[in-house]
């Protein structure tokens, strides 16, 4: 197991400083940020249909991933998967689209907020079916696309599923090129982490001699050095469970967060968007409105789209 | 050549002439060649596209859902098709459903193989008939193995079909002969519906009773028709389809009479002659003397000891019996 070292604490906060990031990575996870706010504003005002999962305080995993990750890769999300779209695609038009099942959406309306396939992304909405997909096409890639790997976004909940250790199994044996990206908020959907899982994601991982990345930090730049030789293995077929210790800031899907407040605040004392705001206040600022006022504005356009259509027999 | 023989065919037949074609499963690879020997003799001549895996048939049905997504032609084979049940998921929430559920088609080219079916004493967790619990799931076909239709030709349709298909190869059939044994009656086929006739042409044309029946329960069919035939002077005529979901209705109603059964071996309730009933009965409700009969087996677990598990399983004079009791009403 490797472990991504903290940074020096910043002496007046007592917690480390995120370092400056690129415009583009500011400007995305901004971008996830306000989807995802815009997103719960349009549930509570009754204007979407059915459910969703927002990412609210995990945005920056998918970004520090993004330039890990080439075209020729695949990525599979799940139910919690806009912030893995809108880094892979930055279609802030489409997804929501999708969601309202508005005309241009990713999927015709069909999908929905997490059944998506686009190129070589696509999501699913039940736990850990994704990962012997992933298995399948990582073979595929090695034998045909040798550099290229399978990427799946997983939580710390779909450890409960048997499909990933069947999974987890394969990509040792067959020394797949799979990168499972654990997003261990702490809570799987209502109940937490200690209260579902016995010994640890790292203890599972070793017991098939996958590799185990733990990252504990908030800092997209300092996620990344960590990552990118380790994703270069992947890549030579050595599988790696990257686990993101991270924090759902929102609640499962709208309104249904039964936490206590105190957990709560801890998820809102580490979330990137107030430690940025405050660690680089300037660069935040001159990205910060824009990018909330181009979410309204794709809002708007969307909402104003006529119905997606679609033939269930095509 | 025997049915197994056959199948074994197709599969080295479908490896041969498609470079993206892949063949996994548990005890696949040679010298076993799997546990009904399906797939002897792949391994050594395709190597690379012959894979063992572990005893998971959840991720091998999900490996085999990978390599179609990724534009290969997969076949699984779950050793014992009872143990597809592990492969629900990955068969109803992510194959069959990732055809259409993108909003566009998405084709795969996936084959799932379960050896199906009791008759062996293998008991009641490895003898089930399960197709029922798998009609009707969008964006899956059902086929099933009958010695009147060539394997090739049927595994042929299923990868052109670009969505997933399960195979269901009724276990009894492997060691029987492909093609028509008995002499009273002549097979032939149109399209991909085979309709078994008495040779003797008066009888061929004015059938009694129409019986429809899946592959693996033909050769019982047949045995009751030899039977009502001999005995009673009943004639029958068999229709075997080799898509069982969704059903061509249209190519059987050519070939229906007044009193028409179904016959199959899946235990009773919620079955798939069920299904086909009511595809009948919307078209022709008007031509039939009654309701289609259905001929299980009974709604029983499947027992071990022979003497107990022909007491549950669909016979030949089961069939008989019905036939009988269609015509009496």
């Amino acid at each position: 197991m490797t472990e991504t070292l903290a940074p020096a604490l910043d002496p007046d906060t007592g917690r480390p400083r995120l370092s400056r990031l690129a415009d583009d990575d500011l400007e995305l996870l901004l971008l996830i940020r306000h989807f995802e706010l815009k997103l719960l504003q349009l549930y509570g005002r009754g204007e979407l249909n059915g459910t969703t999962h927002t990412c609210l305080g995990q945005e920056y995993v998918p970004v520090a991933l993004r330039p890990l990750l080439g075209a020729a890769d695949f990525v599979f999300s799940n139910h919690r998967g806009h912030g893995h779209y809108l880094a892979r695609f930055g279609d802030a038009p489409g997804l929501l689209a999708e969601i309202m099942g508005r005309e241009g959406a990713v999927c015709g309306g069909v999908g929905g907020s997490q059944h998506i396939h686009r190129d070589r992304y696509l999501s699913t909405g039940v736990q850990g079916e994704s990962l012997p997909v992933a298995a399948g096409v990582a073979m595929h890639l090695r034998r045909t696309e040798p550099g290229a790997l399978a990427c799946v976004y997983i939580g710390d909940g779909t450890w409960g599923e048997g499909a990933v250790y069947e999974a987890l199994n394969l990509a040792a044996l067959w020394r797949l090129p799979l990168l499972i990206v654990v997003e261990n908020n702490g809570i799987a959907q209502s109940t937490p982490t200690a209260a579902q899982m016995a010994g640890t994601v790292a203890g599972r991982a070793a017991a098939f001699g996958v590799d185990h990345h733990l990252v504990v930090s908030g800092d997209v730049n300092e996620i990344r050095t960590g990552l990118e030789p380790l994703v270069a293995r992947v890549r030579e077929g050595r599988p790696l469970v990257a686990e993101f210790v991270t924090h759902r800031l929102g609640p499962h899907s709208k309104g249904d967060d039964t936490r206590p407040p105190e957990v709560i605040r801890a998820a809102e004392e580490n979330d990137w968007y107030a430690r940025y705001a405050q660690d680089h206040p300037e660069h935040f600022h001159r990205f910060d409105g824009p990018v909330r006022a181009l979410v309204e504005g794709v809002a708007d356009d969307v909402a104003a789209r006529p119905p997606s259509r679609w033939s269930p027999c095509a | 050549m025997r049915v197994a023989e056959n199948l074994n065919a197709a599969l080295h037949g479908l490896l041969d002439d498609d470079p993206t074609a892949y063949v996994l499963g548990e005890d696949v690879l040679d010298p076993y060649g799997g546990a009904f020997k399906i797939t002897k003799g792949l391994s050594a001549r395709f190597p690379d596209r012959v894979i063992t895996t572990p005893i998971s048939e959840g991720a091998l049905t999900g490996v085999a859902a990978g390599l179609a997504l990724t534009g290969n032609t997969a076949v699984a084979e779950i050793m014992f098709g009872d143990f597809a049940t592990l492969a629900f998921d990955q068969l109803c929430n992510f194959a069959a459903k990732s055809v259409s559920m993108y909003g566009s088609r998405l084709p795969l080219r996936m084959v799932v193989r379960c050896p199906t079916g009791g008759g062996r004493g293998y008991g009641p967790t490895h003898s089930q008939s399960l197709q029922k619990h798998f009609v009707g799931m969008p964006g899956l076909a059902l086929y099933e193995m009958s010695p009147f239709h060539d394997n090739r030709e049927v595994f042929a349709a299923m990868v052109d079909r670009g969505e997933p298909c399960l195979f269901f190869e009724d276990k009894i059939l492997y060691t029987r002969p492909m093609g028509q044994a008995d002499p009273l009656f002549a097979v032939r086929r149109d399209g991909e519906l085979a309709v078994v006739d008495p040779v003797v042409p008066e009888l061929a044309a004015r059938p009694d009773c129409v019986i429809v029946a899946p592959g693996g329960t033909a050769h019982r069919a047949l045995e009751a028709m030899r039977s009502l035939l001999m005995e009673e002077e009943i004639s029958c005529r068999l229709l075997v389809p080799s898509r069982l979901y969704p059903l061509d209705v249209e190519a059987l109603l050519p070939y229906l009479g007044e009193v028409v059964l179904v016959a199959e071996e899946s235990t009773a309730g919620g079955t798939w002659g069920g299904e086909v009933a009511h595809l009948v009965h919307q078209r022709v409700w008007d031509r039939l003397r009654g309701p289609v009969r259905l001929v299980c087996s009974a709604a029983s677990v499947i027992p071990t000891a022979a003497h107990l598990e022909r007491e549950v399983l669909i016979t030949g004079s089961a069939i008989h019996r019905a036939v009988r009791e269609a015509l009496r009403d």
